[in-house]
């Protein structure tokens, strides 16, 4: 699996959590899959040019939320819960969804207003899909 | 997996040496074995000191030092077998070419690879033929990386080994030292005060500022204690004094607050006296070089 990750340094989050969200997204979009191997942790590290702690603290938290599972002496690899590319995507939008949701109550727009915003997004994007279809 | 006689590669405890305008003072540090250690600090902090007491170069006042579980300096000879060092001040003969060194290191070194010595040289983009003499700053610190890293040594102790190179051949240090680490028994102390290569390769990070250790810890604990938090202060709030925060710039209603002990109570503790944490930030390790080294001078002066 070379060069499966690549680490933006302009990137302001922290190095672990971009390599866990980039593990994430590999299994969201199906590239890896249900109980398939994935890099030891000392040769991701030697792969990204990072040091082997950070990869370590990545893979301690990917084990915590589910994703993966590490078998001492037998490396690590994507969890074998069916279904769990589904549910990394449907985090995601549910992040997304609290996040607008935070930023509309800071600036004290009302749920009404911000479902019928949302709505208005949804057709803004269709437009755009429709018109890059069309071009 | 193969034994060894200590699981620290380098241990030093309440180590001193006094100069007559500079004291390195009461170090105390540990590199456990197959981890990098990035020691950081300022031009003059102590760095190049605190690695010479180690290779055995200065002789410390007081405190104990032991490298690959040899006293220091005493058993410097045994030691040095198994130790690659790199500094400014490394010994090449100018006239003579890369390929002279090579065969010549070769020669003392039982351990020499003659197979990642061709690989490092291709990678590295050197030529045997070259003479020393010839090199830019650059092509001079590989070399001198080269005749170390093909020895195989158990530890490698560099001197500001990424200090004035371009992007590419920084990188290329960089990827070389971090390829040492596939191997779990093998260890790297370097110094530098580029805060960008220490956060990207290290697992351990020694802080040091006027010949003291500010901080010596893993990386991932290190840099999760330091955040900024933007704050708003509304009209009749006063902003409290919280604990575990070590210095707040405010401007109007906005306030920034550093912390060097961050934990998510500290955010729910100022949204309890009123004040709004609008966002918890993370820190690169240079904004928490800076905050750290006036923080503690602060505290020294204090």
């Amino acid at each position: 699996m070379p060069g499966a990750l690549f680490l933006s340094q302009s990137d302001k989050r922290p190095i672990y959590f971009q390599i866990m969200e980039q593990i994430k997204q590999r299994i969201a979009i199906g590239d890896w899959v249900e109980g398939q191997p994935i890099p030891s942790i000392r040769q991701l590290a030697v792969d990204l040019e990072v040091s082997v702690i950070t990869v370590k603290r990545a893979y301690y938290e990917l084990e915590r939320e589910g994703v993966i599972v590490t078998q001492h002496g037998k490396g690590s690899r994507v969890a074998s819960k069916p279904g769990l590319g589904a549910q990394l995507r449907e985090q995601e939008l549910q992040q997304h969804l609290e996040q607008a949701a935070r930023i509309a109550a800071q600036m004290g727009i009302p749920p009404k207003q911000l479902q019928h915003r949302l709505r208005e997004a949804g057709d803004r994007v269709a437009e755009a899909d429709k018109e890059k279809e069309l071009t | 997996m193969k034994e060894y006689a200590t699981d620290a590669a380098i241990e030093m405890h309440g180590v001193s040496k006094h100069y007559r305008y500079f004291t390195l003072d009461n170090i105390s540090l540990k590199l456990p074995r197959g981890q990098i250690m990035g020691l950081i600090g300022a031009n003059g902090a102590g760095k190049s000191t605190t690695i010479r007491i180690l290779m055995g170069l200065v002789h410390h006042d007081s405190g104990h030092v032991q490298v690959l579980g040899h006293n220091m300096p005493a058993q410097q000879v045994a030691a040095k077998w198994n130790i690659g060092f790199v500094s400014e001040d490394m010994r090449l003969y100018d006239s003579m070419t890369l390929g002279w060194h090579i065969d010549f290191i070769r020669s003392i070194y039982p351990n020499w690879d003659a197979a990642y010595a061709q690989q490092l040289l291709k990678r590295f983009g050197l030529r045997s033929e070259q003479k020393m003499k010839g090199l830019s700053h650059g092509q001079r610190v590989k070399a001198a990386l080269l005749l170390v890293l093909a020895r195989k040594p158990e530890l490698l102790v560099l001197d500001e080994p990424t200090t004035g190179l371009d992007p590419v051949a920084r990188h290329e240090v960089l990827r070389e030292l971090t390829n040492v680490m596939a191997d779990e028994g093998r260890s790297i102390l370097f110094s530098s005060h580029n805060t960008q290569d220490v956060e990207q390769i290290s697992d351990q990070i020694t802080f040091i500022d006027r010949g003291r250790i500010i901080d010596s810890m893993d990386k991932e604990r290190y840099l999760d204690r330091w955040r900024r938090l933007r704050l708003e202060v509304p009209r009749g709030v006063d902003l409290p004094a919280l604990p575990g925060i070590i210095g707040i710039r405010r401007d109007g209603s906005l306030a920034v607050a550093t912390s060097n002990a961050f934990e998510p109570e500290l955010a729910s503790a100022y949204e309890s006296t009123g004040v709004h944490v609008r966002r918890v930030e993370n820190m690169t390790l240079e904004e928490i070089f800076i905050a750290n080294v006036e923080h503690s001078r602060d505290e020294v002066e204090a």
